[in-house]
């Protein structure tokens, strides 16, 4: 679980891993050392007070330089709204997370469909699976050229879409997409959020993390 | 010393809400003539040294690598004073 100055969302997300029966590791942005982990999250939030773009100040950050290497060498990770962002500025992920269409930050419960199951982090999911999660931004909008938008649907790499529609003008509905070698994933609405209907709108968001638990547990949690 | 400035621009094909929003703003005050509003950065880049070739190397490979998104967009240099 990396926090970086700015991160918000990085206790719930340690919430939803110890739920998923898992123990969250925290790093620190300024950590080069990797603690061992099996998995990493970037959480939601503003790192860096969002200066300069959205995630890319945290790209260059210390963590990062060890995190990018790890994943391109099939660490899953997975990074949830400004996490998503910071991917995107990282190149671990095409494409870039842009302002939403009508400039408001939105912040409402969503119907997701399951595109791609078959990551590290969907694989407690069914493809055309429905969802409810809270999606927050304000810079939600994904955008990338059309060939890129043509490969992402060709190779499956949409994971998610919004069911109803974009509602920050994301290009296809998508709502979070998978690198190519599929460790690497990225989710604008917000699973940790949505992990306990005590405290969110379901418990749907739960399969994000305990996905990623099975997958180096070895069992169904 | 030398100054080099960055002008950062969104690519014309990406939707810019910011600059939709100056411009109807700028039609409620009554500029009518103003049809487009795309809004970008500048950056200032104060170089120690003269504004030579290599220094505006230097500043091109620090606009593509960190204060421009190539994805979403483009950006010119040129030397100050």
């Amino acid at each position: 679980m990396v926090t970086f100055p700015g991160s918000l969302d990085d206790t719930d997300a340690a919430r939803a891993v110890r739920y998923a029966g898992a123990e969250p590791v925290p790093l620190w942005h300024a950590d080069r050392d990797l603690r061992g982990i099996d998995a990493a999250i970037l959480p939601g939030g503003f790192s860096y007070g969002d200066y300069l773009r959205c995630g890319a100040i945290a790209r260059y950050s210390p963590v990062m330089s060890s995190l990018v290497p790890a994943a391109r060498k099939g660490l899953p990770v997975l990074g949830i709204c400004n996490g998503f962002q910071v991917l995107c500025e990282a190149h671990l992920l095409p494409g870039a997370l842009t302002r939403n269409a009508r400039l408001k930050f939105i912040h409402v419960d969503v119907r997701l469909t399951v595109a791609g199951a078959g990551t590290p982090w969907t694989r407690d999911y069914a493809t055309g699976q429905e969802l409810i999660i809270p999606v927050k931004n304000g810079e939600g909008a994904y955008v990338a050229d059309d060939a890129t938008l043509d490969a992402l649907e060709r190779d499956g790499a949409v994971i998610a879409r919004y069911a109803d529609g974009a509602p920050n003008g994301s290009a296809r509905d998508i709502a979070g997409i998978r690198n190519e070698a599929g460790n690497v994933v990225g989710l604008m609405p917000h699973p940790e959020h949505a992990i306990d209907p005590l405290t969110g709108p379901s418990a749907d968001g739960l399969g994000f993390f305990t996905s990623a638990v099975r997958e180096f547990a070895g069992a169904r949690v | 010393m030398s100054r080099v400035i960055v002008d950062v621009m969104l690519k014309p094909e990406i939707h810019d809400p910011q600059g939709d929003a100056v411009l109807s703003a700028s039609r409620r005050l009554g500029f009518g003539t103003i049809t487009s509003v795309r809004q970008g950065k500048i950056f200032e880049l104060e170089i120690d040294g003269p504004a030579d070739d290599a220094a505006l190397a230097a500043a091109r490979e620090l606009a593509a690598e960190l204060l421009a998104n190539p994805v979403i967009e483009e950006f010119t240099l040129r030397s100050a004073e």
